[in-house]
């Protein structure tokens, strides 16, 4: 596969710039530190009265060739996040906490042109609808060009080049380069997107629900597309959706987010097939599968809060079925259960009534518990 | 709820397949696009389909395939290119009367998609619930209107009624709207709901509420429904009937079960294979995406994605047929088809 | 908005769900929120106190010939007199029903055209639609203020009638392109196609399900046809075209021009009625943007309130 070879190369190569942010730890031997890590990230959105938090207190961590799922439903907070990472907020909402740690540096505290410098070489955005993202009167050549342009590619042969890479690694013919928006379709629009999030070889992409707008059989196809690119190139992937079983399948470790917090982090294998949080057990749950048995399921009852007036303590514990008497008196902290984090009551030992402690497997995988009344 | 009976349709005790409420022979619908030379797009070729009684039938299909056009030539939106549609074994292009179409458009009901743009914005729940009792449940008075309204209202879970009919739908979640849109539906006393897409735009959490809702009202208050998704795993939640869509064209149909577990279209194949499974190993699936069908030349309109195509698929449009050896008809010159 | 112990409560909706449109009821509010609402509101609200009530403001008689001509502005004649010794003051006050009645009425029923014309070719489509579109858009190319001259240079003996009648002619085009345009991206909206489903008449459909949702496109629409109205309408009384004898402050601008105002030294006969014909414009536009604000949400400006001190990061 004397290509694949070239293509490595190349990939290697592009990797070992000149910029100094760039992470020398990519070979396979050496431990993998955080490519990225987010410490107590929140964001509030002006209103007419209270400010709504739209992200509370979120800390994460992404190791190289990592891929996150960021999983939860609409109103949690999740593409908010995802544009604070990437510092893209703008009035009416504003960082009001954290900080935002690429290869160790505080992306938070540089300023326009060192944000240059980090964008789209060290940290790229993938968004969710090409059709909005793409400005419609240019040829996908012309965007290419347009973003190696303004992140210190000028060499017109150079740009060529980079764009028919970043094309084939995409399975786009280069010959699209020609093409509008328009003319491609749903599933290449999405393609071209992410090949333009590939053009400098960034080591972290950050997605924003990019598969939402594309049907089934497209959406597989891109991601076991994405995750070839991700294993070939070694970028690492935060990606954000609510199609639970669609991230399940295809990430490493998974966060679920609720009301603007995350409530729960770890590998993927355990987060989904035995979630610790409450809330994580009933979204999981609340999936029909087509093979195994047919099974009679039901939601979490209730809806999301309202961000300007959460609930006092657990802001789940209007909905939780195991919510006791301290969730609505006291805010859980985020606890370590074997390997996943959980933000939730029933595994802090200290505090007032005991819980459960161990999870609870989801009734897919093993003899299902009786279901609870909600 | 003490389930109506008289539905206008005769009550059948036999063991045999019901009687089919809902009939669709040969229905094609063709638009023009495209000005001078006048391209046609075939967005439904040739569609059967039949619903009979306290069924839910699953229309399942991909952007494009006609699933949502089919839904509308059965709500009359518009009428068919040609086919026909028999209600009860009446052909619905003979209805020429306004109470006639009135009284059909009681009879199957519509439900939309979007939560967000179902309800006029302006009016209370409790002024449409109203306005669609005042049309075709000429029977109740004013005093029989709010009780009914209150009725469906309980009905579909949405507590308590009577403040919930002063309500704006702006004040609603989505799920509550949809489930106005359901209960809306109910108070007509209809036959067959044809609910296109109901939950595509809710959350997960949410939607299994309203799936077991369209459970309960088939099982409770004896109705049946059309399903139309694009999400197998719901179809197949709800569903005792699937019917598999491509590119305008019907190409499998069967019992939910049969279907999904020994699918004879490729086409189907694919669709269950792209299905999200977290526990099933990560393998390649093919890129291609479903064709916008405009002048189609005969043949099978999935042959230039299907593995196994040949010459006769390129040649023959395949009709739908009962497939040996399996309990589902598709249409496929090859099926039956080795298992992979 | 307490809630009842069952699955799916009436809950307060979401951020989201809570900052997007609102009905009717919420309109007021909006308005008295907005700073340009209320400044319009202002304006208009003064001179609509000066149209009902001249009396209570000046106290002379506006045609009275009774003072020294040419005075400058003073205690006793805040704008001082004219040429013919009336004082100014009183003339502009007195002038304000006549140009405010003017725009309102013109105003209004040019907007009710534009609401028949647009409407009726949105939802019948087709050919329908096709003849009133070109109708509306040869009267909307035609030059307003020559066509206005013409008509009003033909009738005899022009009355009030006569200039609203030319007003709602050449300003009811614009309306119905705007309104025709807003109905046909509504007529698509589910729950209009639903209320065809549900079995009610075309034009239930058009009154009970297009037209309130319009509410704020249609008033914006009339403040515009009002604006145009105001300056129209001086317009044509300035050049002569109106009735000389009534009291407005198109006549006075007419009056002031003939007499040579602004020559003679008492340039406030023609200052004081553009200020006002600018400011009753004003308040019109002001309250056009912002119903037109109310109306589409993609308009308004993201408010935010002042940051508060020192955030820690």
């Amino acid at each position: 596969m004397a290509a694949d070879a070239t293509t490595a190369g190349r990939g290697a190569q592009a990797l070992v710039g000149g910029d100094q942010l760039r992470a020398t730890a990519t070979e396979a031997a050496a431990p993998r530190a955080p490519v990225l890590e987010v410490r107590e990230l929140s964001v509030e959105y002006a209103t007419s009265g209270r400010p709504a938090r739209a992200v509370d207190r979120v800390s994460l961590e992404v190791r190289s060739g990592e891929f996150l799922g960021v999983v939860g439903e609409s109103g949690c907070g999740k593409s908010t996040l995802l544009f604070a990472i990437a510092l893209l907020l703008r009035p009416p909402a504003e960082r009001v906490g954290g900080s935002v740690l690429f290869h160790g540096r505080d992306l938070t505290a540089f300023g326009e042109e060192e944000l240059r410098e980090v964008r789209w070489r060290g940290l790229s955005l993938v968004m969710q609808s090409a059709m909005s993202a793409l400005n419609p009167v240019k040829t996908i050549g012309a965007l290419f060009a347009d973003v190696l342009k303004a992140h210190g590619t000028r060499d017109d042969e150079e740009i060529a080049e980079r764009s028919h890479e970043a094309m084939r690694l995409v399975g786009i013919d280069a010959v699209h380069l020609r093409s509008y928006p328009h003319q491609l379709s749903g599933g290449m629009r999405q393609r071209a997107m992410i090949a333009m999030a590939l053009l400098l070889s960034p080591e972290l992409v950050l997605m924003d629900e990019p598969t939402s707008a594309l049907d089934v059989v497209a959406q597989r196809a891109l991601m076991y597309q994405i995750r070839r690119l991700q294993q070939e190139l070694g970028f690492a992937v935060v990606f954000v959706t609510h199609d639970m079983s669609l991230v399940a399948q295809f990430s490493d470790r998974l966060a679920v987010m609720y009301a603007g917090q995350v409530v729960e982090t770890g590998p993927t294998q355990d987060v989904f097939d035995r979630p610790a949080h409450p809330y994580a057990r009933g979204l999981f749950d609340a999936f029909p599968s087509i093979r195994g048995p047919r099974r009679d399921l039901t939601g979490i009852p209730g809806a999301p809060p309202d961000l300007g007036d959460p609930p006092p303590g657990c802001r789940f514990h209007p909905r939780c079925p195991k919510a006791f008497s301290q969730c609505c008196r006291v805010e859980p902290a985020v606890s370590q259960v074997s390997r996943v984090d959980v933000r939730c009551l029933l595994y802090e030992p200290a505090r007032g009534d005991p819980g459960t402690g161990a999870p609870e497997p989801t009734a897919g995988t093993a003899p299902a518990p009786a279901a609870e009344q909600t | 709820m003490a389930g109506n009976l008289s539905r206008g349709a005769t009550q059948e005790l036999a063991p045999s397949p019901p009687a089919p409420l809902l009939e669709a022979a040969g229905l094609t619908r063709h638009f023009h696009i495209g000005g001078m030379r006048g391209a046609t797009l075939h967005a439904v070729d040739g569609v059967d389909l039949t619903i009979g009684q306290r069924e839910i039938v699953a229309m399942v299909g991909e952007s494009g395939s006609g699933k949502s056009t089919v839904a509308r030539l059965l709500a009359r939106v518009y009428r068919p290119s040609a086919g026909e549609v028999r209600f009860n074994g009446r052909d619905l292009g003979a209805l020429r009367r306004r109470r006639d179409l009135l009284a059909y458009r009681g009879a199957v009901p519509m439900v939309f998609q979007d939560p967000y743009s179902s309800l006029n914005p302006v009016h209370t729940i409790g002024h449409l619930l109203e306005r669609g009792l005042r049309l075709h449940r000429g029977d109740l008075d004013r005093r029989g209107r709010r009780a009914e309204a209150e009725r469906v209202l309980e009905a579909v879970g949405l507590v308590p009624a009577p403040r919930l009919l002063a309500r704006y739908p702006h004040e609603l979640s989505g799920g509550q709207r949809q489930r106005v849109g359901f209960a809306q539906a109910l108070s007509y006393r209809p036959s067959v709901i044809l609910a296109d897409e109901p939950v595509s735009m809710l959350d997960v959490s949410i939607r299994i509420g309203l799936l077991n809702l369209m459970r309960e009202m088939c099982n409770d208050e004896g109705l049946s429904l059309l399903y139309i998704t694009h999400d197998i795993a719901s179809a197949r939640y709800v569903a005792t009937r699937i019917v598999v869509m491509y590119a305008g064209k019907l190409v499998e149909t069967g019992a939910t079960e049969d279907v999904l577990r020994e699918p004879a279209h490729p086409y189907t194949r694919l669709l269950l294979s792209a299905v999200p499974d977290p526990r099933a190993p990560v393998s390649a699936v093919d890129m291609g995406e479903p064709p916008k069908v405009v002048d189609p030349s005969p043949g099978c309109r999935f042959r230039f994605r299907c593995p196994y195509a040949e010459e006769i698929c390129a040649a023959v449009t395949p009709e739908l047929r009962t497939i040996p050896f399996s309990a589902t008809r598709a249409a496929c010159h090859l099926a039956p088809l080795p298992q992979s | 908005m307490a809630s009842a112990a069952a699955t799916d409560q009436v809950v307060l909706p979401p951020l989201l769900a809570r900052l997007s449109a609102s009905p009717l009821g919420r309109l007021g509010r909006a308005v008295r929120s907005d700073r340009k609402a209320a400044t319009g509101l202002t304006l208009l609200a003064v001179f609509t106190f000066f149209s009902l009530a001249p009396g209570l403001v000046a106290r002379d008689d506006p045609s009275a010939e009774i003072y020294a001509p040419r005075l400058g502005p003073s205690l006793a004649h805040l704008l001082g007199t004219n040429s013919f010794g009336e004082d100014l003051f009183a003339q502009v006050v007195y002038g304000t029903r006549e140009s405010l009645v003017i725009a309102v009425v013109a105003g209004g029923l040019a907007t009710v055209l534009s609401i028949a014309f647009g409407l009726t070719a949105a939802s019948a489509g087709g050919a329908v639609d096709g003849i009133l579109s070109l109708f509306t858009d040869v009267f909307l190319v035609i030059p307003t203020f020559p066509l206005i001259i013409v008509i009003a240079a033909y009738t005899k003996n022009p009355g009030d009638w006569a200039l609203i009648a030319v007003l709602v002619v050449t300003g009811w085009s614009y309306g119905a392109r705007t309104l025709r345009v807003q109905a046909l991206s509504l007529a698509n909206r589910d729950f209009v196609v639903a209320a065809r489903l549900r079995g009610e008449r075309t034009w239930r459909v058009i009154c009970s399900e297009l037209l309130p949702n319009m509410t704020s496109l249609i008033v914006a629409n009339f403040f515009g046809a009002a604006l145009y109205s105001v300056l129209a309408a001086a317009g044509i009384e300035f050049v002569g075209l109106g009735n000389p004898t009534t009291q407005s402050w198109g006549t006075m601008l007419y009056w002031a021009q003939t007499e040579e105002a602004l020559q003679s030294g008492i340039p406030l006969w023609t200052v004081a009625p553009g200020v006002c014909v600018a400011l009753l414009g004003a308040g019109f536009a002001l309250l056009n943007y912002a119903f037109d604000e109310i109306g589409n949400p993609a308009l308004r400006p993201t408010r935010r309130r002042p940051a508060r001190a020192a955030r820690g990061s």
